[in-house]
């Protein structure tokens, strides 16, 4: 029996997963997928916002504020990359700049420090890059940019280490309610109980709510599309460049990423049902707007395009309670952006809140908030590496070209929490696969590993869970 | 561990061993080859085909017996090889960094080095291709590595995009396997392979070759299960109306093949935005004394048989740097004019003797043509073609008494109809 069940493996619900470890708590994470971090959080701009853009007084500015201040020590404690970048918010015409000024008597009510109003001139020395149309920019010097599915997938990890229980390939079917105790059960017959159920599901959290029952949780779609371009492109910008936002919303936005690419995107599309598909409008969409923001951009470094689902409710704010209708049920649901940012903070926020509301929060004095950061090897010096390939040469074998990854990192990747099961979870752990030839070289080699570490056959081994096989059998 | 060669090769392919026996057969006998996989061979390994040696050797072998003739040249002169080496950067002194299992990370000096790294596959990223982004969509080489090397199939119904000779060879592969090949598109209204090709690989088995078609749609959400095609119009835009759908589990994309040349930009090399290869001498040294390109890091060539021409000559004037130094220059740069894509090499050195072989590609197939070298206003050298097509690599010799007579930059350019 569960104190507390987590429902979805995204950053809300993983640094929720990981603040429940902090105290002295039965918990546990249920995710449909083959990994965690396999949603919106995995495919989004990873930006870490200043917080100028909510509106006071919801929950998303209160957040996002909290969230900003959070992440630099929050991402470091974890081993995650964050950069500290700053933001430019780029006006294109006088009207526009007089909504900069809004935008930052906005940021300010939002409690929103170091920003600034630049010149063309002042903008122009930043960015060199930047259109010659563009008159100046609203400067927020506390913008950065984190790695997503590094966030997420650290803190959940950070979370097993310290006690949580996950659960993969668990789409939940049912949620049954006898007396204080909650009975979820799976597609395959699986069954977990628990006294306090929090609903972090995504795109899936309606559904969720309304098994437990409240219907009252109305969740849309919104789809946006990217380009990613080579890390050898990646001084194109330093800067996340912002269109001003109109009516219409924020646009978008061309930003280095905390690995070192350039991002490109998102457009902005609502969707009866939801699907990731990229689509070739969306993608000129994209170039299109690229090339207003800035000067020849190096469109030929592409390396890959993708798309990502926002989920968000019909109140456009986060919706961070317990169910009116469900005693025990907590809703995180609707975050869109930039709920990336405000994770950390809504995570601290339900735990000590809303949970500890329902529980006596005691310490887990246990508990170890330290992980060593992800894809490391490669920023070492020579003594240093040298001492980890003679305790353990699979250091010393090179498996990603591109990205210089070694069998040591993937294998880690394959073992410690949470356990990387496929090629697509092995990529997203430790870049391999990820770079300009992405994967072409390395997939047959760390799919021999994915194989080996978990004894089944070759054939077994798939892309990003069940149905997505690498191959169909042997040949002749 | 010894830290000092006079020669260090950095990949064990074809252009790597070939340079090797050939620095060797000049009088360099402190000689290492660095190769990344567990095996000399390069990518001729996976290549278990025929038609490699046609040129050099008048046989037609797979690229495992093309590769085994140079191996064996290699072990006979007792050359030492690290396998499972992979080199992570370069300077422009001449200091290699490699890693493996057994020496962990270390640092040689070089007298002087050949890059032989080879190409990779261009990605269906890179294209931007619309769609879902599930499992069966590879680089044809990965199929190949997959079905060949691993013993797997990657699929039992393919389409494939790209009609390069790793595109067309893996349509008759897959077919050899029993998958089902429903088509190969072609994005440009000719092919860039090699003609037998075309007839071995699609004609013998009935397999659509769609000229001026691109992919572009990708379904499926775990697995594809199908594509769509279309048309293209002369910019290469898909033209609305003209899709075909095909069901199929597998896309095999052949879309170009890219020189690895990470090493040669860490170490500031100057690359051709044209060949996406360093700028080199006839003797193949790149502006940095004593470091030298050849084969597909330097040029995608069409045929092994040249990669090992041209490999010899940098090991041969890569022998000579280690035994003579460098030697005083007088440069004439080369440089693509008309209808011609790219020249390779890119400058010439007048003071080292002998003629110079000029290596470049036409943009478009052009029939009845004449190809040009010229100095200024002065004809240098002219040839009339039948036919000139972008997928076949062409050449033209410049004598040293032609060069005598060039005082200023070369150009290479085509005339059409002549």
């Amino acid at each position: 029996m569960f104190d507390v069940i987590v429902i979805g493996g995204g950053v809300i619900g993983g640094t929720i997963l990981r603040e429940l470890t902090k105290y002295k708590l039965n918990v546990c994470l249920l995710e449909k997928e083959n990994d965690v971090c396999m949603g919106q959080s995995k495919a989004n701009s990873g930006i870490v916002h200043a917080g100028f853009d909510a509106v006071p007084g919801t929950l998303k500015a209160k957040f996002n504020v909290l969230g900003n201040r959070m992440m630099p020590a929050y991402a470091e404690e974890l081993g995650v990359k964050f950069v500290n970048n700053g933001s430019l918010v780029v006006a294109f015409s006088d009207k526009e700049m007089q909504t900069l000024q809004a935008l930052k008597e906005r940021g300010e009510a939002n409690g929103v420090t170091d920003m600034e109003i630049l010149s063309q001139a002042e903008l122009r020395e930043l960015e060199k890059n930047i259109s010659d149309e563009a008159v100046g920019a609203l400067h927020a010097k506390t913008g950065g940019i984190v790695c997503p599915y590094g966030l997420t997938i650290a803190a959940i990890g950070n979370a097993m280490d310290n006690g949580a229980k996950l659960y993969t390939d668990f789409e939940v079917v049912s949620i049954e309610k006898n007396g204080e105790v909650f009975s979820v059960r799976s597609a395959y017959g699986e069954e977990v109980k628990g006294k306090l159920i929090i609903d972090c599901a995504g795109q899936g959290s309606g559904k969720i709510a309304e098994l437990a029952g409240d219907d009252t949780v109305k969740i849309g779609a919104r789809k946006g599309e990217y380009i990613l371009l080579d890390r050898e492109s990646g001084d194109f910008v330093s800067h996340t460049l912002f269109f001003t936002p109109t009516e219409k919303g924020k646009g978008i936005l061309v930003t280095p990423t905390a690995d070192g690419n350039i991002l490109l995107g998102p457009t902005s599309e609502e969707q009866a049902t939801p699907c990731t598909d990229t689509t070739a409008q969306g993608l000129a969409f994209v170039i299109e707007k690229v090339r207003k923001m800035s000067k020849n951009p190096p469109l030929y470094n592409t390396i890959t395009s993708f798309a990502g689902v926002r989920a968000y409710s019909d109140r456009h704010d986060f919706i961070i309670e317990e169910s009116k209708k469900v005693e025990g049920l907590i809703l995180c649901v609707g975050i869109e952006s930039p709920g990336l940012t405000s994770a950390p903070a809504i995570a601290k926020f339900v735990v000590e809140e809303l949970v500890g509301n329902k529980f006596v929060l005691e310490k887990n004095e246990a508990f170890h908030g330290r992980r060593e950061a992800e894809y490391f090897f490669k920023h070492l010096s020579i003594e240093e590496k040298n001492k980890i390939i003679q305790k353990d040469p699979s250091y010393g074998k090179i498996v990603c070209r591109c990205e210089q990854i070694t069998e040591g990192e993937i294998l880690r990747a394959i073992r410690e929490n949470p356990p990387a099961k496929n090629i697509d979870a092995v990529k997203r752990r430790t870049r391999s696969g990820m770079g300009r030839c992405q994967g072409g070289f390395c997939q047959p080699f760390v799919a021999e590993l994915i194989a080996r570490e978990n004894g089944i056959a070759l054939e077994e081994v798939t892309k990003n869970g069940k149905g997505s096989n690498l191959v169909t059998g042997v040949s002749k | 561990m010894k830290m000092n060669y006079d020669l260090v090769i950095v990949g064990g392919g074809p252009a790597g061993l070939a340079a090797a026996i050939a620095a060797y057969d000049e009088g360099i006998r402190d000689i290492l080859i660095l190769e990344r996989e567990n095996k000399l061979g390069g990518i001729l390994n996976q290549c278990i085909h025929n038609g490699f040696g046609l040129t050099r050797f008048k046989e037609s072998l797979s690229g495992p017996e093309y590769a085994a003739r140079f191996v064996d040249g290699v072990l006979a002169r007792n050359i030492q090889v690290m396998t499972e080496t992979t080199v992570l950067s370069l300077t422009k002194d001449k200091k290699v960094t490699a890693i493996n299992t057994q020496n962990g990370v270390f640092v040689l000096q070089a007298k002087a080095v050949v890059l032989a790294m080879g190409c990779r596959e261009r990605s269906r990223g890179a294209l931007n291709v619309a769609g879902s982004r599930p499992a069966g969509i590879y680089s044809a080489g990965t199929a190949q590595k997959y079905v060949n090397i691993k013993g797997y199939m990657p699929g039992k119904s393919v389409v494939i995009l790209g009609s390069g000779d790793i595109g067309l060879i893996m349509a008759r592969r897959m077919t050899l396997e029993g998958a089902k090949v429903h088509a190969v598109c072609e994005i440009m209204p000719y092919s860039s392979g090699l003609k037998r090709n075309i007839a071995q690989c699609l004609d013998d088995f009935d397999i659509p070759l769609y000229l001026n078609h691109t992919i572009t749609k990708i379904e499926g959400e775990k697995r594809v299960t199908g594509v769509v095609i279309s048309k293209v119009d002369e910019n290469k835009k898909p033209i609305p109306g003209t899709e075909v759908h095909f069901d199929c589990d597998t896309v095999l994309f052949s879309v170009g093949l890219i020189p690895e040349n990470e090493l040669t930009k860490g170490a500031g090399l100057e690359l051709s935005p044209r060949t996406r290869g360093a700028v080199v001498y006839q003797s193949r040294e790149t502006e940095v004394e004593g470091i030298f390109a050849c084969g597909n890091v330097l040029q995608v060539h069409d045929l092994v048989d040249f990669v090992s021409e041209e490999a010899e000559l940098a090991g041969r004037y890569a022998a000579n740097y280690i035994l003579y130094g460098k030697t005083e220059r007088d440069e004439v740069r080369v440089s693509n004019g008309k209808n011609v894509s790219y020249v390779v090499p890119q400058i010439i050195d007048k003071n080292i003797q002998g003629n110079v072989k000029l290596f470049f590609r036409v943009t478009n197939t052009f029939r009845d043509c004449t190809i040009i070298a010229k100095c200024g206003e002065q004809v240098l050298l002219q040839k009339k073609k039948k036919i000139v097509v972008p997928g076949e690599m062409e050449s033209m010799l410049l004598t040293e008494a032609k060069l005598a007579e060039a005082n200023g930059e070369i150009q290479i350019e085509l005339e059409e109809k002549i």
